[in-house]
């Protein structure tokens, strides 16, 4: 046959919770092991609420003046939520970027750390380990600032896993902007060709900064990215918990089973800015923002919840003055962090501070001129 | 001061042992390691079925295997940063640049995350990556593939840089290397490959930041006229000009570096202590090259002693050339060395 179809694929979308709360129950029977349990469900909602709290605190404390910036999470909870639920806390690892808070938290990250990262303290990526910390530690990465460098590590820690013969799937988080990085094709080309257990997740929400997704990109969707790499590629609504966790799940599974690589596109929206810097009224249509709000994971779920008698407002009210008061908590302690000393920015440059730092670190002579501390008041 | 070791001995090799190619002690060091510890593998452009775009891992993958030799797809940014993964969780990797020239395009990984993962996790996680290559004009090769990148690298606190001048650092500082706990550049030439000379069999380890004293006297009858220093390939030019000036009675103490990051300054200042005068040769372009670094350093600690402004022999201040002789005459070479000495001692 000298004309024919070498190759032509599909991109599935799935939806398990729509906009009003309705369940899909023939995606997700009851019973399934991809669908939530109710009593998760409730759980995850109560942890949605507390960490919308922490975010929207964070983003005054940065408009106070008290914290150097930040990037919301806001309208993107379930795709981090619905991730961080599929993968399993202390045996699997997040590989974040910056708007997954949701998910870190939920496997046992300490909020402060992102607050005091986002304070400007680099004792805020200082995230104990599980290897070293044991149960005090948690399985994530520090977030990570440049635009997709952390899916190469991810593949790369994947990969370690799989030369171990460990037990673990990593997952990596980054948005659209992401994928027009090389870094985000190298790492899906050697996840592949290495079939390593790792599991990819792209927090589609439309825009990289204030550009629109149809001017980063001509493909129609982020997911069939993938399918050049041989990836098993779907795309979810974002917003939706069950879906997320549905989704998550089979490519952990997946991934487990050495069944391959999972690029997952979930379709969501952020609700703020991009991050403290920039003023997205300056980009995006009012009714565009106002279309997403009705879409907000936080609405339908508790319509859901609601909907089986599972939820109502003193259940609200109880859950968000304990929000209240475990972000006050959080945030006494961020604000009352005692200054690093000097010193301490020569600490961690070497694993063991050679001759030439350690000089440096003890003189601050580190031009010809130097510093002596007391000369320069440098404080304690 | 740095140096720990005395630079007059830690070059010294016994009599009589056998002498192998620079290309087969880098295997050397990397096969005896990988059998010592199995967290280490090797990956890179043409390592494991092709044995090494140059030939330096001939074998590795019938001893070691394909899951510990590894060729990567053309993709140095996805390599370099597939190595920072599988550190941060607990493999030791290797990784081959088939040139530093081709390292441009990690530069991302390697700059941006290598030398910080340590620092911006707040020592959580420790990146022992050693990335590995040809680096310097490799004979017309062209600009684009003859990058000399130690000047530049050199800059970026976290690093560690090594760059062998013979066989046998070739061999001890690579084993020093894998077995570092921080991520290491190793700076190999091309041009050097198939030179033999002297290298112990077994266990051989150089530590970093101790110079080797080639020629001269550190406490003969007399101290020696003019400190050359330089690292990596250029050494050579320097050990054939103090040769070529010894015949006219000029005694010269060639420093060998060894690693420029971190920099023995303090073997330096002894020299200079003794002779007054420093010539830095230097396979970089001049502008902000390591020769001003060492010159920097030497006007900061030992200003007092020195009888002549310091000099220093780069390359030329433009791309690479392609054509032989430019590229001869681009380079440092004997003749160059030679007369910078002869300035600094006015004769």
């Amino acid at each position: 046959m000298p004309k024919r179809i070498v190759y032509s694929t599909q991109i599935e979308y799935i939806q398990c919770l729509d906009e009003q709360g309705k369940l899909d129950e023939k995606l997700v029977p009851q019973g399934d092991p991809s669908r939530l349990s109710d009593e998760q469900a409730v759980f995850l909602y109560g942890k949605m609420i507390e960490y919308r709290h922490l975010d929207e605190v964070a983003f005054k404390l940065q408009r106070s003046g008290r914290m150097y910036t930040y990037p919301q999470n806001k309208g993107q909870e379930a795709a981090a939520l619905g991730a961080g639920a599929a993968l399993r806390v202390g045996v699997d690892y997040l590989v974040p970027c910056y708007r997954e808070n949701a998910a870190l938290f939920l496997h046992g990250l300490d909020p402060k750390y992102i607050l005091l990262h986002w304070a400007g303290d680099e004792r805020g990526n200082a995230i104990p380990q599980r290897d070293k910390h044991g149960e005090q530690g948690v399985n994530c990465t520090p977030i990570a600032i440049p635009i997709g460098t952390q899916m190469l590590h991810a593949t790369g820690m994947a990969w370690a896993y799989k030369l171990r013969k460990e037990d673990k799937v990593v997952a990596t988080f980054f948005g659209d902007g992401a994928t027009s990085e090389g870094d985000f094709h190298e790492a899906m080309n050697f996840a592949t060709v290495f079939n390593v257990p790792c599991v990819f997740i792209c927090q589609n929400n439309h825009w990289a900064i204030s550009v629109p997704r149809d001017q980063q990109m001509n493909s129609e969707t982020v997911a069939q990215k993938g399918i050049a790499y041989g990836a098993h590629c779907v795309q979810v609504d974002g917003n939706d918990l069950f879906g997320m966790y549905k989704v998550v799940l089979e490519a952990r599974e997946r991934a487990r089973n050495g069944g391959g690589v999972t690029l997952i596109e979930a379709i969501t929206y952020r609700l703020a800015d991009h991050t403290t810097a920039d003023d997205a009224r300056r980009y995006r249509s009012e009714a565009e923002v106002e279309s997403w709000r009705g879409k907000d994971p936080v609405i339908r779920l508790r319509k859901y919840l609601e909907g089986q008698g599972l939820w109502n407002d003193a259940k609200q009210k109880e859950t968000l003055d304990k929000a209240e008061a475990w972000t006050k908590k959080i945030v006494d302690e961020v604000l009352n962090y005692p200054a690093p000393h000097r010193n301490e920015m020569f600490d961690h440059l070497f694993a063991d501070i050679p001759e030439e730092q350690r000089r440096q670190r003890d003189t601050w002579a580190t031009h010809s001129l130097g510093q002596f501390p007391a000369q320069i008041q440098l404080g304690k | 001061m740095i140096a720990t070791t005395d630079p007059t001995t830690s070059h010294l090799i016994a009599p009589g042992t056998r002498e192998i190619q620079f290309r087969e002690a880098l295997r050397e060091a990397m096969s005896q390691e990988m059998r010592r510890d199995p967290r280490i593998f090797l990956m890179g452009e043409e390592v494991a079925q092709y044995n090494g775009a140059y030939k330096i891992s001939q074998g590795m993958l019938d001893e070691f295997g394909p899951k510990r030799i590894i060729d990567a797809p053309i993709s140095e940014n996805g390599f370099a940063g597939l190595a920072v993964g599988a550190a941060m969780y607990g493999l030791r990797p290797i990784i081959e640049f088939m040139s530093w020239s081709f390292s441009l395009v990690a530069a991302d990984q390697i700059l941006n995350n290598v030398p910080k993962m340590l620092y911006m996790s707040g020592g959580q996680w420790g990146c022992p990556v050693v990335f590995r290559g040809n680096n310097g004009a490799g004979g017309q090769l062209g600009s684009t593939h003859s990058w000399t990148v130690e000047a530049m690298y050199a800059n970026v606190p976290g690093l560690k840089i090594a760059i062998p001048s013979c066989a046998a650092d070739a061999k001890g500082l690579l084993t020093t290397a894998i077995r570092d706990s921080d991520p290491v550049f190793n700076l190999e030439s091309e041009r050097m490959l198939s030179d033999k000379g002297p290298v112990p069999e077994g266990d051989y380890a150089i530590p970093f930041g101790v110079a080797a004293l080639r020629r001269g006297t550190w406490s003969g009858e007399r101290n020696s006229d003019c400190t050359l220093v330089s690292f990596g390939r250029p050494v050579n030019f320097c050990i054939e000009a103090a040769d070529e000036l010894a015949k006219d009675g000029i005694v010269c103490d060639v420093l060998d570096m060894r690693t420029v990051r971190p920099l023995d300054i303090g073997s330096i200042i002894d020299s200079v202590k003794r002779t007054n005068r420093i010539v830095v040769v230097d396979q970089c372009w001049p502008f902000a090259s390591i020769a001003t670094e060492v010159i920097t350093q030497v006007c900061e600690k030992g200003f007092d002693y020195l009888d002549h402004q310091p000099l220093r022999v780069n390359t030329e201040d433009v791309p690479t050339p392609y054509a032989k002789n430019l590229e001869a005459e681009y380079l440092p070479h004997k003749g160059k060395i030679m007369a910078a000495v002869r300035k600094s001692l006015g004769r």
